[in-house]
């Protein structure tokens, strides 16, 4: 089977047109790989570039340099320069994501957020429901809330919800910035078992854990993003 | 379904005598895919719209859409008759003001089963049940039929507009601002309803919005157009979360936070 995620010398910088073209180096030289079944943390200090790394990966920040090799369908297809219909195949079957923030759309019940990914997929709505639920209540997301659009939730609830709106599918794939910032010891816990269970299945996580506890818990290695740092041509 | 795209626009561009409405832009349009046109009010978003849905003759450039039959026509080569029928048939328009596109003194049932009965059907007793489930789709209770649009609200006009536009099971919808002018609840029941309904009949448009919520909402793909041509175009959160352009970078950080 070929590496699920195969990262090289990816390089990263905005250039901000609206102040006289300030260009702010992110990253240089980015070059790694994931496992299926292993959990690779980004390790550094804020403002390292660790969330615009993921950012990358799920096809949301654009790269200015370097590859991203995913193994897609069986095929090899570079996400750094994809179409954005097949950066989309490739959230829908390939890459998941679970942000630290959840974007509320107005009018869309929990359940329905949590179960979308699986309907997009083609899966029954009964079905992706009733999976949506079960998530739902792992994550001691109280039943009164599961019909209700998300906007209104305590950050911690919102957060749960985003937990189970990614973790829900069989991505082989899944990215994860910081799930656990504003989650409580049990939850966390849950959360925990929930990317333990992922490695067992084959599936290839990278994430950002600010959190100790957790971080010790499930990385197998630490990517330390300060090895990326843009050098003095980016300034 | 063949992978291929649904419409193909190559070069297009309009000028209204000196002035450019729209310069040399070149997109495809997939089934299932959803692309939001944006810039401010001057940019050429609609010109280019109504150019691509035949309803402006652009000055030079090609518009060719895969016809049901899987073939490529030309959409400037057809004759008047065959653009009109593809027009009530395969696609659909949502205009910003509701009345530019209802009859706004025949019923709401009647505004539904007219598109009906421009593909051909006949059959009265069907037409007003097909008309009273596509409203009760876009949330209009079935006692309010026999009312003209007159004697709708705003939003209400809207989703009939919608429903009149949807009855024909097309695979293309043009929509110009589709939300202009509703009140901000109006408009988020609005969204909600044309997003569910886009996934779920897999239809392809082409949104004009110079509401970048809108367009992060209903579109894949975004096009962001200033002076008539194309600036930045690519995956909707990318370009906005992600803007290069000094334009774009201008329009994302125009948006107020509430």
């Amino acid at each position: 089977m070929a590496t699920p995620l195969v990262v090289s010398e990816v390089g990263k910088s905005f250039t901000m047109h609206l102040r006289g073209s300030v260009r702010l180096g992110v990253v240089e030289n980015v070059s790694f790989s994931l496992r299926a079944g292993e959990c690779a943390v980004l390790g550094g200090p804020s403002g390292a570039g660790k969330s615009s790394i993921v950012k990358m990966l799920y096809g949301n920040y654009a790269v200015d340099t370097g590859q991203i090799i995913v193994a897609h369908h069986g095929e090899l297809v570079d996400l750094a320069k994809a179409d954005p219909r097949v950066v989309i195949a490739i959230r829908r079957d390939t890459i998941g994501y679970v942000s630290q923030f959840l974007r509320t759309i107005p009018r869309v019940a929990a359940v329905d957020v949590v179960a979308e990914p699986l309907v997009s997929r083609g899966i029954d709505r009964e079905k992706a429901e009733a999976r949506a639920r079960e998530m739902l209540s792992r994550l001691n997301l109280p039943e009164r809330l599961w019909e209700l659009p998300p906007a209104t939730f305590s950050g911690g609830e919102q957060q749960r919800v985003n937990i189970a709106r990614g973790f829900i599918t069989d991505h082989p794939i899944l990215l994860l910035d910081e799930p656990t910032a504003s989650l409580d010891a049990a939850n966390r816990k849950v959360v925990v078992e929930m990317i333990a269970e992922k490695k067992a299945g084959g599936v290839a996580l990278l994430g950002i854990f600010h959190d100790h506890d957790v971080r010790d818990a499930v990385a197998d290695r630490v990517i330390d993003v300060t090895e990326f740092a843009p050098g003095e041509a980016a300034a | 379904m063949k992978d291929e795209p649904l419409l193909r626009v190559t070069s297009l561009s309009k000028s209204y005598g000196p002035r450019v409405g729209c310069q040399d832009v070149s997109f495809e349009l997939w089934p299932g895919e959803v692309l939001a046109v944006v810039g401010e009010s001057g940019s050429g978003k609609t010109t280019l719209l109504n150019c691509v849905s035949t309803r402006l003759l652009p000055s030079s450039g090609t518009v060719s859409y895969r016809m049901r039959d899987e073939v490529w026509r030309d959409l400037y080569r057809m004759n008047e008759a065959e653009r009109r029928f593809l027009m009530r048939t395969d696609w659909g328009f949502v205009h910003q003001n509701p009345a530019d596109g209802l009859r706004m003194t025949v019923s709401a049932g009647a505004n539904v089963g007219e598109r009906l009965m421009a593909v051909g059907d006949r059959h009265y007793g069907r037409i007003r049940e097909t008309a009273i489930d596509w409203l009760e789709r876009v949330e209009i209770a079935e006692d309010r039929v026999d009312d003209q649009p007159r004697a709708f609200s705003g939003g209400m006009r809207q989703r009939l507009q919608i429903a009149r536009n949807l009855v024909t099971s097309p695979r293309l919808i043009f929509m110009d601002e589709p939300t202009g002018g509703l009140d901000v609840s109006v408009q988020a029941r609005l969204l909600d309803l044309l997003r569910g309904l886009v996934s779920e009949l897999g239809l392809a448009a082409i949104v004009v919005t110079h509401d970048l919520a809108v367009a992060r909402l209903l579109s894949h793909r975004i096009m962001v157009m200033k002076d008539g041509a194309v600036v930045e175009t690519g995956l909707t959160d990318r370009v906005l979360d992600d803007p290069r352009q000094p334009y774009t970078q201008l329009l994302v950080s125009s948006i107020l936070q509430v």
